[in-house]
């Protein structure tokens, strides 16, 4: 449900090669004011970019009742994992609270699981739509077929906003609170971008090889899945990292319409769990414990796929 | 996979169209067409236009879920001109959007050329975008845990340096320039990002050419590389725009509105409405107005900036 979904675009290659290009001319420079300057701005940058995740390490990682004594210690306070326990539910009420838990508890492993269901199933769901929709608007001849593409760009127009109270009534006029198909349906089915982004590279790929699979008699439907499909492998990954990025930290669409702990993801949990807490003694050794847990998937997929989301946010902008 | 051994990527576009007119195999193709785009023209016709047209509808409406919608005409928009809270709302957003979007933009554009200037390493293009893929509940709770009036290190590190605590998110004159920065941390590396793949598009001779003619830095920046970012630059802004228009889980988190609605933002007033008091047909109304100013302001935006064209031609 985000309003202006994020951009990535195809070939990365670009940049890349330009940049290698100029690389070998550039000699080794002297010292110079400027540059230290600039040097020292970019730490002072990714130092206020990495030490709220350094932070949320730290405090998850110390006692909550330690805490208060030394709070601007850089390392554990009363290093344990008691937090981790408590937020996992692996400790007993008796033993969180004597640890320094609120009582508040959060049931991490099944909104793990629902944010998993969420997000894996939005990410399939729409990227196979959206492939399937792509190919019959670059590849396939039919009449209508421009009209019918530009009616469905004017959806990018229309901001979230507008559309989320009648859909929430939607989905609760056809008994579909709390459920995952309700979470999933109106994202699920059609994404503008996504279209447009596919249709968009596929357009840019040759069609020699698959014209010649047609007139060696392949037929469109296998020609689709045996070569435009594989050749458009690239951006597939990238929407999918994407989708699944955005689904998996959605708040507000959730919210109206997943509060069951059944279905409710992460991102509500969370809130729940915070809310939960008193405003007295917080928890916040718990709250860190598990905002690390809602966050861990998001920094592994970084590491596997750093480079391509970096590029891929990149090449939004180009277009 | 293995049929795609050798695309031959610089043929020549145009053997495509020839081709697929004279190609009898495309015949059938308008079958294939309407299995193919009918999930995306359901999804599509059923939760954007649908939802679209009915949430137009349900502004003139007095409409609580449960019982149908009353029609009621002007008088939603009759009780928005006189909502006070809804002004405030209003002029609270605002302030917001112009905060987080000047400070947002000027960091990013600023870390933006240090960066393509000085290097061109992805790990640290990858750390730069760390804060893009955590939600904003996460980025939320971690702030407030940082800015927490006692415990907070960052008001530990405050003290120690000037002797005075602030309370960032609990006190009305600090909320929303509080909740503006998370909003700025959380975006300002994406915003870059974006911003070095424009700057990496302008060609070096350009400011070979700046240089021989003896041109400074500063000059460079504001004569060769402001106006020929300028699409770039436009589309970031009007996006962060859009988006500073409908914050929400930031605020939702850490303030819900609060301190005495100091930080109650249009989007939460609007969820306020409908979700609490259950008056879905005047939250429809704001929404429709929110999405109004929304066209417009895009609108007035691309003019001023002229987003569809650099200064080059």
């Amino acid at each position: 449900m985000t309003v202006i979904p994020t951009a990535p675009l195809a070939a990365p290659e670009g940049i890349e090669s330009r940049r290698k290009r100029r690389a070998p001319r550039k000699p080794v420079r002297p010292f110079s004011w400027g540059r230290a300057l600039a040097w020292t701005y970019v730490i002072a940058f990714l130092l206020v970019t990495v030490f709220p995740f350094y932070w949320i390490l730290r405090t998850s990682l110390s006692n909550n009742f330690a805490l208060s004594t030394d709070p601007g210690s850089f390392l554990p306070v009363g290093f344990s994992f008691d937090a981790f326990a408590r937020v996992l539910g692996f400790a007993s009420r008796d033993e969180a609270l004597a640890a320094g838990g609120s009582g508040a508890s959060i049931d991490i492993l099944l909104s793990v699981r629902n944010s998993v269901i969420y997000a894996g199933l939005m990410t399939i769901i729409v990227v196979t739509a959206s492939a399937l929709a792509a190919y019959a608007f670059a590849r396939l001849q039919w009449r209508g077929r421009n009209l019918v593409f530009s009616i469905l760009l004017t959806a990018l127009m229309v901001p979230g906003i507008l559309t989320l109270l009648p859909n929430f009534v939607l989905i609760n006029d056809l008994g579909l609170l709390n459920t995952f198909a309700g979470l999933l349906l109106p994202g699920a089915l059609f994404s503008a971008f996504n279209i447009f982004f596919l249709r968009q590279f596929m357009l840019g790929l040759s069609a020699e090889v698959e014209e010649a699979a047609l007139i060696d008699g392949a037929g469109p439907w296998k020609t689709m899945f045996r070569i435009t499909l594989p050749m458009t492998s690239g951006p597939l990954v990238t929407l999918s990292i994407l989708t699944f990025i955005g689904t998996w930290n959605d708040y507000f669409w959730p919210l109206l319409v997943a509060n069951d702990a059944e279905v409710r993801p992460l991102t509500l949990a969370l809130g729940v769990f915070q809310q939960a807490s008193p405003q007295s003694q917080p928890d916040f050794s718990g709250q860190m414990a598990a905002t690390l847990i809602a966050a861990l998937p998001m920094l592994l997929l970084f590491m596997i796929f750093g480079k391509r989301i970096v590029n891929s946010i990149g090449f939004s902008g180009i277009k | 996979m293995a049929t795609t051994a050798a695309p031959r990527r610089n043929a020549p576009g145009r053997a495509h169209g020839l081709a697929s007119r004279r190609n009898p195999s495309h015949r059938n193709d308008w079958k294939l067409a309407l299995l193919l785009i009918a999930p995306a023209v359901i999804g599509f016709a059923v939760f954007a236009v649908y939802p679209t047209l009915r949430g137009i509808y349900l502004s003139f409406t007095d409409f609580q879920v449960l019982s149908p919608p009353e029609w009621t005409g002007l008088e939603n928009i009759q009780t928005l001109l006189g909502d006070k809270m809804f002004w405030q709302s209003l002029g609270i957003t605002f302030y917001f959007v112009a905060l987080s979007v000047v400070f947002g933009i000027l960091v990013s554009l600023v870390t933006a050329v240090i960066l393509h200037r000085l290097t061109g390493s992805p790990f640290i293009r990858g750390l730069v975008i760390l804060p893009f893929l955590i939600s904003g509940v996460v980025a939320a709770l971690v702030w407030q845990w940082m800015l927490d009036p006692q415990l907070g290190i960052v008001n530990i590190a405050l003290e120690a340096l000037t002797g005075e605590r602030i309370k960032f998110l609990s006190s009305p004159e600090w909320v929303i320039p509080s909740v503006a920065a998370i909003s700025v941390w959380k975006s300002m590396g994406y915003n870059a990002i974006l911003i070095v793949a424009g700057l990496s598009t302008i060609p070096n001779e350009v400011y070979e050419a700046g240089r021989l003619d003896g041109a400074s830095e500063i000059q460079m920046f504001r004569r060769l590389t402001i106006p020929l970012l300028r699409p770039i630059l436009a589309m970031v802004i009007v996006l962060t725009v859009i988006s500073a228009f409908q914050v929400f889980d930031i605020v939702a988190v850490t303030t819900k509105g609060g301190p005495a609605n100091s930080s109650n933002v249009l989007q939460m007033y609007i969820y306020d409405k409908a979700f609490n008091q259950f008056d879905f047909g005047y939250a429809a109304t704001m929404s429709l107005s929110l999405f109004v100013m929304l066209i417009a302001i895009t609108f007035l935006q691309m003019r001023l900036l002229r987003a569809d064209e650099s200064d080059t031609n």
